[in-house]
C-alpha cells in the first residue's frame, strides 16, 4: 500500500504540515496516537510522529514535523502526489478523554501538533478548555487558528516578547492554577518544557500528563529502545504510553536518552544539506 | 588420496552393499567450510559457506542409516532423516529435497540456525558411538546442502493450491511460523492474507538474526514463494491497533486467525545504569543493524547506532553470540561477552560459541553484571561485574550460580547489550477480550494451538515463550491442520 501526499505546506520555517492517504489509520486513530513513517523501505529510517488530525471520510491523516534531521528534512522535501512508502499505526495508547471540568491545554513549539486533537476532544467532552501555547518567537508559532476555535481562553506567549506575552509557558499555567479550579493540565513540547509543566502542576496538586516521544524502533513493544524511567519503573512509551503521569517521569534520564545519536543525527543532515544544494539528491 | 577419489571408492562399496558400520566410522567428519576468522570480522557476508556436493556425499555416507533412527525422535517436525540422506549419497538431491519438504517448509533456514546438536543430532548413533556429540553425521549441514542445491536449480517450486474455497484466514506476524501457516492454509485453497507490523516481512530471520548467519535474500525467497501461491501480504499493519482480531473477524470476513507475533519487551537486569546512553537491548541493537541496515550508516542507510570501540554483551545465548559477532562487524576492537553460567549451560548453537571465539570475542563466564557506571554525560563508560560460582542445580537442572561476595570487578565499555531474553508481546493480548493468556502474559492454546477463542490459533514465540524457528514451525503446522480441519467443517 503507498500512501500519497494530498496536501502539503510550510508552516513556519523548517515545520511542515501535510495530509497523507492511510485510510486504515485514518479509521482507527483516536487522539493522542501515533504513527511510524519510513519513506523507501530499504534504506531509510523509521519515523515515529504524533497524528495531529483525521479525515475519515477522505482516508487520510494530518502529520506535523519539524525538519530536525536528515530524515524529517528529506521528508519536508517531498512534494504532493508524492508517496511514502510506509505508514505504520496508530501506535500507542488513545489520549483518556472524559468531563474532567477545567482542562489547560499546554503546547510548546511543535508539540501544538499532537496537542491539538486532545484539546478538540476534551473540548467536546464538555470541559472548559484553556489552551497555552509557547514558541520562541512569532514566526515559530504553529495552529493559533485552530486553537483559537476550540478553545474557552488562548494565551500565547513568546521568548522573546515578539508574540503575545513575553514568558513561557509555566508562567501563566501557574497564574491560572492560582486563579481558578484546573482540574487538569496536558503538556506537549519539548521535554523541558513537560518537566517544568509537570512541576508546576503538581505545585498545585493538579494531575498533569505529558505525550513522549522517544527515540523509537517497531513502536510495536519489541525493541525497548523506547524505554523510559516512570514512578522508578521502565516503562515502554510505544505500548505503555506515549503519555503518562507527568509527576512520574524522570525527565532529565529521557532528555539524556534523546541526545544518543545527536551526532551521526547532525553529521548527516549537514552531509544531505550538501547534496541537496549541489543537486545531488535527485 | 583426494576426497573425490575417496568418494568414488566408498560409492563403490556402497553400491556393492560391502560398506560395514566399521567403515562408516572411519570416514573423516566433513567441516564445514567457512570465512576467514580476520576478513569476516570486517564484513557482514555469511561465515558457514556449505558443503559441496564432495563434501556432503562424503558426510552423507556417515550415516549408518540405523533401523530405530534415533536422530528423527530428536527432531521437532520429524523430518525422515535417513531416508534424505541415503538420497544425498545416490546423488539424488531433488528426491532428498523433497523427502525434506514433506515436513519441513523452511529447510534451508533450518538448516542454518537449528541448533542441531540438542536435537536431531543429540542421539545419533555415530556420535553415541564416538561418546562426541561433534562426531554425530552433520544433519543440519546436510539439509543446507540439499536447500541450498534446490535454490540454486530454482527447484524450490512453489506448492500447488486446491480451488478455491471462499474462506479467508489472516495470519498476524510474518515470523517462521506465520509464513507456514500460510503456505499450508493456502494450498487447502483459503484465501490468505499476512498482517505485517514491520515494513519488511520475516520476523525474527529479517530483523534479529544477522545476515552473516542467514543471508536475508534466502527469508526473501520464501516470502516470494508466499506471493506466488496467492498469499496477500500486508506490511505495516499492527495487530490490535490498526485493526483488532474482532474487527478482522466480525467486519472483514476472516474466518480464522493465526497469532503469529513473536517475542516483544525485552528484559533488562533491573540494575543501575540501565537506562544510560549506550545502553540497548539486543532486540534494538540487532534490528538496528540487520533491518534498518545501520551498518551502512552513512554510505546510504539512515538509521544510526553506537559506534562503539568497547562492547559488553550480557548473556548466553543465540541473541548474545549475534549481538557480540555484530557488534564486531560494527567496528568494536574489544567485545566481551559476560554470562553468569559456565559454558556448557550457554543456550546457544555451539557453532556459533566456536564462531565468536574465533572472531576474538572475549567470554567472561560466571560473571555477572552488578550495574552499569556512565560519565558524567549519562553516557556508559565502564560495567561492574560479579564473579560467581556453580552451586546446587537448580529447577532447571542446570547448577545455580551463587555470587562470590567482594568479587567487584569493572571492564571499562562504551556500549552495553543486554540479550537475557523477552516477555510476550502485550499488544494481541490487551486488545482481545477473552482471549486466555498465561501468567507470563503468553497465549494459552490447546494441542491443536488453538486458542481459548472459536477460530483463533496461536503458535511461535508468542505461545512457547523465546523458542526456536523450529518450534515456531512445528506449531505453525499444527495450527494450520487446526484450522484446515475447523473450515472444512465451518
Ligand atoms: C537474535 C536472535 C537469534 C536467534 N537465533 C536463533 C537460532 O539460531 N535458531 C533458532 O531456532 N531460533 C533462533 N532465534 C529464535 C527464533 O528466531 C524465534 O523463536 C522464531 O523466529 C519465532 O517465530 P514466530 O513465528 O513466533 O515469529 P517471529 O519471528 O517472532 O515474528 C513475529 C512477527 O510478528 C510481527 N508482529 C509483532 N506484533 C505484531 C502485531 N501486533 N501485528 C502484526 N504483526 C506483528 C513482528 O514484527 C514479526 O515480524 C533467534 C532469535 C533472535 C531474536
Ligand atoms: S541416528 Fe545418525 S547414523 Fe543413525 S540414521 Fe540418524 S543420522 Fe544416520
Ligand atoms: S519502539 Fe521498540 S519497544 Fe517501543
Amino acid at each position: 500500500m503507498s500512501h500519497k501526499i494530498l496536501s502539503k505546506k510550510e508552516l513556519c520555517k523548517d515545520v511542515y504540515i501535510a495530509d497523507i492517504e492511510a485510510p486504515l489509520v485514518a479509521a482507527a486513530a483516536k487522539p493522542g496516537q501515533f504513527v511510524i513513517i519510513c519513506l523507501q523501505t530499504t534504506y531509510s529510517e523509521r519515523i515515529p510522529l504524533t497524528i495531529a488530525g483525521t479525515d475519515e471520510k477522505n482516508g487520510s491523516i494530518r502529520l506535523i514535523w519539524q525538519a530536525v534531521g536528515k530524515s524529517t528534512a528529506e521528508f519536508g522535501h517531498l512534494k504532493v502526489g508524492d508517496e511514502l512508502e510506509n505508514v505504520l499505526g496508530p501506535l500507542g495508547k488513545p489520549t483518556h478523554i472524559e468531563n474532567f471540568g477545567t482542562v489547560v491545554c499546554v503546547g510548546g513549539g511543535i508539540g501544538n501538533a499532537p496537542l491539538l486533537p486532545i484539546a478538540k476532544g476534551m473540548k467536546q467532552a464538555g470541559n472548559k478548555v484553556i489552551s497555552i501555547l509557547g514558541a520562541r518567537n512569532k514566526s515559530l508559532l504553529i495552529l493559533e487558528d485552530d486553537f483559537k476555535a476550540i478553545s474557552d481562553e488562548l494565551i500565547i506567549v513568546t521568548d522573546d516578547g515578539s508574540y503575545g506575552r513575553k514568558a513561557v509557558v509555566t508562567v501563566p499555567l501557574d497564574e491560572i492554577c492560582q486563579s481558578q479550579k484546573v482540574d487538569m493540565v496536558v503538556a506537549i513540547g519539548p521535554a523541558i518544557m513537560m518537566k517544568f509543566a509537570s512541576q508546576t502542576a503538581v505545585k498545585h496538586n493538579i494531575p498533569v500528563v505529558v505525550s513522549l516521544n522517544t527515540i523509537m524502533i517497531d513502536g510495536t513493544g519489541m525493541c525497548g529502545g523506547c524505554r523510559v524511567e516512570v514512578g522508578g519503573q521502565t516503562k515502554f512509551v510505544c505500548v505503555d504510553g506515549p503519555e503518562f503521569d507527568g509527576s512520574k517521569v524522570n525527565f532529565d534520564l529521557m532528555m539524556k536518552r534523546m541526545q544518543a545519536y545527536k551526532k551521526q543525527e547532525q553529521q548527516a543532515l549537514e552531509e544531505y544539506k550538501h547534496k541537496c544544494k549541489i543537486g545531488l539528491d535527485k | 588420496m583426494n576426497d573425490k577419489q575417496l568418494l568414488e571408492e566408498l560409492l563403490n562399496k556402497h553400491k556393492a552393499g560391502t560398506l560395514k558400520p566399521a567403515d562408516r566410522y572411519n570416514i573423516p567428519p566433513q567441516a564445514m567450510p567457512q570465512q576467514d576468522g580476520v576478513a569476516r570480522r570486517s564484513n557482514v557476508e555469511e561465515v558457514a559457506l556449505g558443503y559441496n556436493e564432495t563434501q556432503a556425499r562424503l558426510e552423507a555416507l556417515r550415516c549408518l542409516g540405523c533401523k530405530n533412527a534415533p536422530c528423527m525422535e530428536g527432531c521437532p517436525v520429524r523430518i525422515k532423516i535417513k531416508d534424505f540422506i541415503v538420497e544425498i549419497v545416490e546423488g539424488n538431491f531433488q528426491k532428498a529435497l523433497g523427502i525434506i519438504r514433506e515436513n519441513s517448509l523452511l529447510p534451508a533456514v533450518c538448516g542454518r540456525v537449528c541448533p542441531q546438536e540438542v536435537q536431531c543430532q543429540l542421539p545419533c548413533t555415530v556420535g553415541k558411538k564416538f561418546k562426541n556429540v561433534d562426531m554425530s553425521v552433520s544433519i543440519g549441514r546436510l539439509e543446507r546442502f540439499v536447500s541450498d542445491w534446490g535454490r540454486k536449480q530454482h527447484e524450490n517450486s512453489t506448492p500447488a493450491v486446491a480451488a478455491p474455497t471462499g474462506k479467508k484466514v489472516a495470519i498476524l506476524g510474518s515470523g517462521p511460523g506465520g509464513i507456514v501457516v500460510a503456505t499450508d492454509v493456502r494450498r487447502a485453497g483459503h484465501d490468505v492474507t499476512i498482517f505485517e507490523a514491520f515494513h519488511k516481512p520475516g520476523g525474527v530471520m529479517v530483523y534479529g538474526i544477522p545476515e552473516f548467519r542467514l543471508p536475508k535474500a534466502i527469508v526473501q525467497e520464501e516470502i516470494d514463494g508466499l506471493e506466488k501461491m496467492g498469499v496477500k501480504i500486508i506490511r505495516n499493519f499492527v495487530a490490535g491497533r490498526t485493526k483488532t482480531v474482532k474487527e478482522l473477524m466480525e467486519k472483514d470476513g476472516f474466518d480464522a486467525v493465526y497469532i503469529g507475533v513473536g517475542a516483544g519487551l525485552p528484559m533488562f537486569m533491573n540494575i543501575e545504569g540501565e537506562h544510560l546512553v549506550g545502553v540497548y537491548s539486543a532486540n534494538e541493537y540487532l534490528t538496528r543493524a540487520n533491518l534498518m541496515k545501520a551498518y551502512d550508516f552513512g554510505k546510504g542507510a539512515d538509521t544510526p547506532i553506537a559506534m562503539s570501540k568497547r562492547v559488553a554483551v550480557v548473556g548466553g545465548g543465540n541473541v548474545a553470540m549475534d549481538s557480540a559477532r555484530t557488534a564486531v562487524r560494527l567496528g568494536a576492537e574489544k567485545v566481551y561477552l559476560i554470562y553468569r553460567r559456565s559454558e556448557k549451560e550457554m543456550p546457544a548453537r555451539v557453532e556459533e560459541v566456536h564462531h565468536a571465539k574465533e572472531e576474538g570475542i572475549e567470554f567472561h563466564l560466571l560473571r555477572n553484571p552488578k550495574r552499569i557506571i556512565g560519565n558524567g554525560d549519562g553516557v556508559v563508560n565502564a560495567i561492574e561485574c560479579l564473579k560467581f560460582e556453580l552451586g546446587e542445580p537448580d529447577a532447571s537442572g542446570r547448577r545455580r550460580p551463587v555470587p562470590i561476595e567482594g568479587s567487584e570487578f569493572t571492564i571499562d565499555v562504551d556500549t552495553v547489550v543486554v540479550a537475557i531474553g523477552n516477555g510476550a508481546n502485550p499488544l494481541i493480548g490487551q486488545t482481545t477480550d477473552g482471549l486466555a493468556l498465561n501468567k507470563w502474559g503468553n497465549i494459552t492454546v490447546d494441542d491443536n494451538c488453538k486458542t481459548s477463542l472459536d477460530g483463533v490459533y496461536a503458535g511461535g514465540d508468542i505461545v512457547l515463550g523465546a523458542a526456536t524457528v523450529i518450534l515456531a514451525m512445528g506449531q505453525g503446522r499444527t495450527a494450520a491442520a487446526g484450522i484446515n480441519e475447523y473450515l472444512a467443517k465451518k
